[in-house]
């Protein structure tokens, strides 16, 4: 019985000398931004940001873009956060319908190609963009002799049966960005049969993009069996950056012939309900900054939209920048996108 | 009297959260009329959830039934960390198992490979990721060990002179197996397999990760209604028709549980030495063995060995390359988790998650140990957190509590509770067939020589429960570990857990990414396995200090 009580007593210990002694240290001004899970920066940045203002940030991952929007909504009424960053151009007309933000005009606004301000109210800001396009496993297509495709007509071809996965739009977003561009290659009329075409040349659908780079994908360290997957334009970049050891050959390249690639925006937000509107500005600026935007390449594997910002090495070796991708207003998408999940998973999974 | 806490912490953490949930999705303003596609949301899932359930658990009780006789009869070497080896798929994220079934089973791993030099194939012969079987084979991976250790905590607490008394009036092996032994140990085996039910029931990583998109449970519609659709009406009117379902099982159960209910004069068995055993045992008893190793071991091997970087011709890096990328925050990253501090995370909200639930169970059983008509509906209703969908349990208690002290206060004090909301059913099907075994005339006769309700407790329950109770902690504390679903909603900065630590990895592609998750999860395992067999050592001493 004894037993029972010194753990009890042990835990108690432990639990009083973990918890208060750090929010002790929090007499500074917080200012709470709210991002999804694949967020990440170095921590000199964020200190620049700290000491420049004499404040604390303090972020909260909240899970896949869908999960974060969610969150911001179902709690707009006593907002978790002042500021919302990462939320792109597939979702942005549900943030823009629940009103979750207030109006914001960045002076760093006119710096950024026009294209990317899609969204008239300076509700919120664009930040960066990273384009959804189909990587291949290099040394598979020399093995076999195969050419790279340079349509999405290709991969209805028999040449290249079995060898496309892709995921699923219903729970991931690259798989949405992917079945956006068939939409816009093929026209509503014609987009189903042309994923009628793929399933009858064993395309292979997963649910995440986990799943389909690690695990199916030949070019990853999963090793699966598929030569081509739907993932990002800079999953090359990354795929050398993160080599165990230094490669003598970049394994993977992405497909960036014109129409095959989807553009997702990312952009940033102040929170309605936030009490420090103007520090959230701050903190958007300085998202815009260059060294924020040189910093995010490495990071998060997306592109700056600071014109000033320059790129690191892998990203001009690694990559190119697709040539005319995709892009859709968020309108658009957001008055069709459920229908056309709907009608996608009529067709595929049936 | 008994019931005050548990009543207020589930009034508080899942019945008004619900509620909330509820009331946001408008149901009730716009009342049930459902459209013809809205049905069809419905009813696809439904059928698969209930097939694939009913499916996965009678394979698990297939496998973990002879399991639990193994344990409960016979001493062997290394049966600690057998069976601490057991509990591990419990705890790992349904990311990394599927990441272990492949390097075993998909198309280039281990299994595959060994058979295609083997045979000389082109391709490789067992495709079984992304399918039915691959889901079946997930859920009797995760769900093995709770048959195991709840049916064998029972049989090597039963009493083998009813058996024997059995024999001894002339009936056979197979009639006093059946006839006596099976019906004693029916409680413990219902109640195991109603929560194997209900966890293949309300399945979500398994089916989404190593079923692939053909097929998915409620709990999958739920989370694409309500997180990828936005559609949380849909989601509400699915979250409550799994509750419904939950608790109709629920009930089912206990009508049948209540007409079984027998007292067994519960005694302690060492079981004997598996190498003294007869020949024919010994070679079954091995046998099966064997199979419960390969099937639960050699996933994790797998995983271990993805963990290593085998390094090729002329590469500088050594086997460790992952390991060692660990404890360095090469880019720098403000979200770096050093592992020694995603393990103390861990553990914290572990304990935490333990203290909270294992009490609250423990009052509860008790409660229900003499039921009164109005208890008897309390037990069904306690499995109700364990029926509801992570995500809406999550979104509820992120509504009512995001504007409170309880969430403004630094530590994320809500996941632990959430963890706990999750364990609490578990810990009471656990407790109460161990509990329900003890004859009340024991009590009595404490009570009549003058013991106080606290002595009674502790010296009558503690010594028969402890057993129950250990594996009680050892369920909690897994869930805390492994728990992804609610955790989302309600994380926060700071406090990253194991779970999200590997999580991040597996976001962005590449090899270091790939390899340091392995890694990670490769140190989660042996963590865990460290931490149950430590705490199995360490009650079997106090246990025998005791005697």
């Amino acid at each position: 019985m004894k037993k029972y009580w010194r753990m009890l007593l042990l835990l108690g210990i432990l639990m009083a000398g973990c918890t208060p002694s750090r929010t002790v240290e929090t007499p500074l001004v917080e200012l709470r931004v709210m991002t999804h899970d694949s967020f990440a920066v170095s921590e000199s940045i964020i200190q620049q940001f700290e000491k420049e203002n004499g404040i604390k940030v303090s972020f909260i991952m909240s899970g896949d873009a869908g999960s974060m929007l969610n969150r911001a909504i179902l709690t707009s009424a006593a907002p978790e956060a002042d500021v919302l960053y990462g939320i792109d151009n597939t979702y942005l007309s549900r943030a823009l319908e629940a009103g979750i933000f207030i109006p914001y005009l960045s002076n760093m606004t006119d710096r950024i190609p026009e294209e990317f301000i899609i969204e008239p109210d300076n509700l919120v800001t664009p930040v960066d963009f990273g384009d959804v396009c189909i990587n291949y496993d290099r040394s598979y297509l020399q093995a076999h002799y195969l050419e790279v495709p340079k349509t999405l007509d290709d991969f209805s071809d028999a040449r290249y049966r079995g060898m496309l996965v892709v995921e699923n739009p219903a729970t991931s977003s690259p798989g949405l960005a992917f079945l956006l561009t068939t939409v816009v290659n093929y026209g509503e009329e014609g987009y189903l049969d042309y994923w009628q075409q793929l399933k009858n040349n064993g395309v292979v659908v997963v649910n995440g993009w986990s799943t389909a780079y690690y695990t199916n994908f030949s070019g990853s360290s999963g090793k699966g069996l598929q030569p081509f997957v739907v993932s990002y334009n800079t999953s090359p970049a990354a795929e050398v950056y993160f080599a165990a050891s230094p490669l003598g050959e970049q394994p993977t390249a992405a497909i960036t012939t014109p129409g095959t690639c989807f553009r997702q925006i990312e952009y940033a937000g102040i929170l309605k309900g936030t009490q420090k509107e103007e520090l959230a500005g701050r903190f958007i600026d300085y998202l815009l900054s260059t060294t924020f935007q040189e910093d995010m390449p490495l990071q998060m594997f997306v592109f700056p939209l600071n014109p000033d910002a320059g790129l690191p090495e892998v990203f001009t070796t690694a990559i190119t920048l697709p040539d005319q991708p995709v892009m859709l207003s968020p309108d658009v998408i957001a008055k069709s996108r459920d229908r056309w999940i709907q009608d996608w998973t009529g067709v595929m999974l049936r | 009297m008994l019931w005050a806490l548990p009543a207020l912490f589930l009034t508080a953490f899942y019945f008004s959260p619900l509620i909330e949930i509820i009331q946001r999705s408008e149901i009730l303003k716009q009342g049930l009329h459902l459209t013809s596609s809205e049905w069809a949301i419905i009813t696809k899932p439904l059928g698969f959830t209930i097939v694939q359930a009913l499916v996965s658990t009678l394979l698990t009780l297939c496998i973990g039934l002879p399991g639990a006789y193994i344990l409960s009869h016979y001493r062997f070497r290394g049966q600690g960390l057998f069976k601490a080896l057991l509990i591990v798929p419990f705890i790992l994220p349904t990311v990394v198992v599927s990441a272990c079934f492949n390097s075993l089973l998909g198309p280039s791993g281990l299994i595959n490979v060994f058979l295609m030099a083997l045979l000389h194939l082109e391709s490789p012969p067992i495709l079984i990721l992304n399918s039915f079987w691959a889901i079946i084979l997930g859920h009797v991976f995760y769900n093995t060990s709770i048959i195991m250790l709840i049916v064998a905590e029972a049989w090597s607490n039963l009493n083998p002179g009813y058996a024997a008394s059995a024999r001894m009036l002339g009936a056979n092996r197979m009639q006093a197996v059946l006839k006596v032994t099976l019906p004693l140990l029916a409680p413990a085996i219902l109640s195991a397999a109603l929560l194997v039910f209900i966890f293949d029931f309300t399945s979500f990583g398994v089916v989404l990760l190593l079923g692939g998109p053909l097929y998915a449970t409620l709990e999958v519609e739920i989370y694409v209604q309500a997180i990828q659709m936005l559609n949380l009406r849909m989601s509400t009117i699915l979250s409550l028709i799994q509750i419904i379902m939950t608790l109709g099982l629920a009930l089912v159960y206990a009508r049948i549980s209540s007409s079984q209910s027998l007292e067994l004069n519960p005694v302690f068995k060492p079981g004997v030495q598996l190498k003294n055993a007869p020949t024919y045992q010994k070679i079954l008893s091995l046998g099966l063995l064997l199979i419960l190793f390969l099937l639960f071991i050699s996933p994790l091997a797998a995983l271990i060995i993805r963990s290593l970087a085998i390094p090729t011709y002329g590469s500088p890096g050594t086997i460790w390359t992952y390991y060692l990328a660990l404890f360095t925050n090469r880019s720098n990253d403000l979200f770096y988790v050093p592992p020694a501090e995603a393990i103390f995370n861990s553990i914290v909200f572990g304990l935490i998650t333990v203290a909270v639930t294992v009490p609250l169970g423990i009052l509860i059983v008790m409660a229900l140990r003499q039921p009164s008509r109005a208890d008897r509906l309390m037990g069904p209703i306690m499995m109700l957190p364990l029926g509801s969908s992570a995500v809406t349990l999550g979104l509820g208690l992120l509504l009512v509590y995001n504007d409170t002290w309880l969430y403004r206060v630094h530590f994320p004090l809500l996941l632990p509770v959430a963890h706990a909301l999750v364990a609490l059913p578990l810990v009471v099907r656990v407790l109460q067939p161990a509990l329900e075994g003890i004859p009340p005339s024991l009590t009595h006769a404490a009570r009549m020589l003058g013991a106080t309700p606290w002595q009674v407790f502790k010296s009558i329950y503690m010594p028969i429960l402890q057993g129950s109770i250990l594996i009680s902690v050892i369920f909690t504390f897994s869930i805390s570990l492994g728990e992804f679903g609610a955790t989302t909603f309600l994380s926060r900065s700071g406090y990253p857990t194991i779970p999200i630590a590997i999580f991040r990895f597996l976001t962005q592609p590449g090899q270091m990414n790939y390899g340091q998750a392995m890694a990670m999860s490769t140190i989660l395992m042996t963590f865990c396995v460290l931490g149950i067999y430590l705490i199995q050592i360490f009650s079997k001493s106090g246990a025998t200090i005791k005697k």
